[in-house]
């Protein structure tokens, strides 16, 4: 069947069997291979995308339900999102917060879906009010993170990279 | 995956008609019927894409709240009326799989999510609910994660939802639009089906009925609370889960509605726990026999005799809070 949706600002148009998965559409028909295939069931977060903003399992959705939307992928991040994931990008590197890198980019755009939410101030499972403004510690951060797992173990280093991401965006707010 | 023909209607009409041919089968989220596509455990020869038919909103209807079948689970939890008076609900969708998969899941997919039993997930086994009279393999088998309330001897299998265990707590109605276009509501506790004879047979929707939304009455009591106990921190479904909803009077317990995860093959309430703490006053004694009274004829096996004390326990741990 005819498919169209825009992936990191550019219109595809793919004519794709109804069982291909967004995943699969993403890496095997427009080569854009930045996001994994860890489990393909949805338990890992390795092929978290961001759909119209909000980070998604790409594995656990077809590319037909998608027509028309706007998909952000590892390889676009950096454009639709400047300050966040750059900053965010860098700080994994500096703070050692992947091995092998497999799951690296399904935790950057998990991350840069999570502060979004949070900064729409969505609760989480460990926020103790529900009622009150949200404050990001790192309780809060690793709640909202824990559908990206990594099998390396490099948690501290990639906890150490999305608050330091999400404390430059504060101050960039106040700045501004 | 077996092939299938992918439509996404833009009316009630169309969505109804399409869900009504033979082998159709509504998508919400996704999130569920993919993963079990993939498995071959469901192989629709038709998928039917609800998300646009504007299903999506959450609005105010009297003094309740009337929930479109196809809201996200993450935007359900953080509405602010739902945190505001129906918190046990944002806490048990909280509690449930990821920020990812809340992003995707929907109301009415939820409600409709399959078991994860793993013999009805391994199509070698044999599965009394993924095919009619084959037998059962978790009987005899490795159970962690099954029921141990309102099986039968065809099936133990679990109903994983936390959503659906606050929703029972707070009175749920599902509405649902038949193919020829007539609306009916079921209350939440008529929706599901016990396995029986029939674990096949897991709600009473008919063939091509659609759920259009879910409504939720006016909050029957203001002391809500959703303790969820999982292998791990997060991102696991409940070992065991209990949702309160209680209003006290003069240190009496006025209303009571406890629903419980982990445990039923539906999300499970039991009148007769509702019934003996309302008009009471709390103490250890009312909430341990509260416990006694819930796992009554419990249908134990090795891999699930530990929910029995755990259920209790967070039964009373949840009743005192609530309490307090
Ligand atoms: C790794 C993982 C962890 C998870 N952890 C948890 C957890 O801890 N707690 C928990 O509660 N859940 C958990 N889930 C399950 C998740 O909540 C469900 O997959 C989700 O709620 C299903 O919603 P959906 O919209 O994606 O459903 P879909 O997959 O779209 O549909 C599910 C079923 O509902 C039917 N359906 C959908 N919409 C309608 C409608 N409007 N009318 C009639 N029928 C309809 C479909 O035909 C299908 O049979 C987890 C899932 C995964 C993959
Ligand atoms: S590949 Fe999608 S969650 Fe693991
Ligand atoms: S860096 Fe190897 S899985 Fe995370």
């Amino acid at each position: 069947m005819q498919i169209s949706f825009t992936v990191n600002g550019t219109r595809q148009d793919m004519e794709l069997d109804p069982r291909v998965t967004l995943l699969d559409a993403l890496r095997d028909h427009l080569g854009l291979t930045g996001s994994k295939k860890g489990c393909d069931h949805g338990q890992c977060g390795a092929c978290t995308v961001l759909v119209e903003g909000r980070r998604v399992n790409a594995c656990l959705s077809l590319a037909a339900m998608h027509e028309g939307e706007e998909i952000t992928t590892i390889e676009g991040i950096a454009q639709t999102s400047p300050d966040t994931a750059a900053t965010l990008q860098q700080a994994m590197i500096d703070y050692d917060g992947m091995q092998c890198g497999y799951c690296t980019p399904g935790q950057v755009c998990s991350a840069v879906g999570m502060l979004s939410e949070a900064r729409e101030g969505w609760p989480s499972h460990v926020t103790e009010d529900l009622d009150a403004p949200l404050e990001l510690t790192r309780d809060e951060l690793t709640e909202r993170m824990s559908g990206n797992l990594c099998r390396c173990g490099c948690y501290p280093g990639i906890v150490k990279a999305i608050r330091t991401a999400s404390e430059a965006r504060t101050s960039d707010s106040e700045a501004a | 995956m077996r092939p299938f023909d992918f439509t996404r209607p833009d009316d009630l009409e169309g969505a109804c008609a399409a869900g009504f041919t033979e082998g159709a089968t509504f998508i919400g989220g996704g999130t569920n019927l993919i993963d079990l596509m993939k498995l071959e455990v469901m192989a629709p020869a038709h998928v039917v894409d609800v998300t646009r038919l504007g299903l999506d909103r959450i609005e105010d209807e009297g003094d309740g709240l009337n929930i479109g079948a196809t809201v996200r689970n993450a935007d359900l939890a953080a509405d602010p009326r739902v945190r505001r008076r129906y918190p046990v609900l944002s806490r048990a969708l909280l509690a449930g799989a990821s920020g990812q998969l809340r992003n995707r899941a929907t109301t009415a997919g939820n409600l409709l999510q399959r078991t994860r039993c793993p013999y009805f997930q391994d199509r070698d086994s044999a599965c009394n609910k993924r095919t009619p009279g084959a037998g059962c393999a978790a009987l005899g088998g490795e159970v962690r994660n099954h029921a141990i309330l309102g099986t039968s001897e065809h099936c133990i299998a679990l109903h994983p939802s936390d959503m659906a265990v606050a929703m029972r707590a707070l009175d749920a109605e599902i509405e649902v639009r038949d193919p020829e276009g007539g609306m009916r509501s079921m209350d939440l506790d008529h929706f599901y089906r016990l396995p029986r004879d029939t674990p096949h047979i897991e709600t009473r929707l008919e063939p091509g009925d659609l759920i259009t939304s879910v409504r939720l009455p006016a909050p029957k009591g203001d002391r809500q609370i959703y303790r969820k106990v999982r292998d791990r921190a997060s991102y696991a479904f409940a070992l065991v889960s209990v949702a309160a909803v209680l209003r006290m009077e003069g240190g009496k317990i006025a209303h009571a509605a406890v629903a419980f995860g982990g445990i039923g093959t539906e999300p499970w309430r039991d009148i007769e726990v509702d019934a003996m703490l309302t008009g009471e006053t709390p103490s250890d004694s009312l909430f341990d026999k509260a416990g006694e009274v819930l796992v009554q004829g419990a249908d134990v096996q090795d891999g699930t005799a530990f929910k029995v004390p755990l259920v209790q326990r967070v039964l009373k741990d949840v009743l005192w809070r609530a309490v307090a």
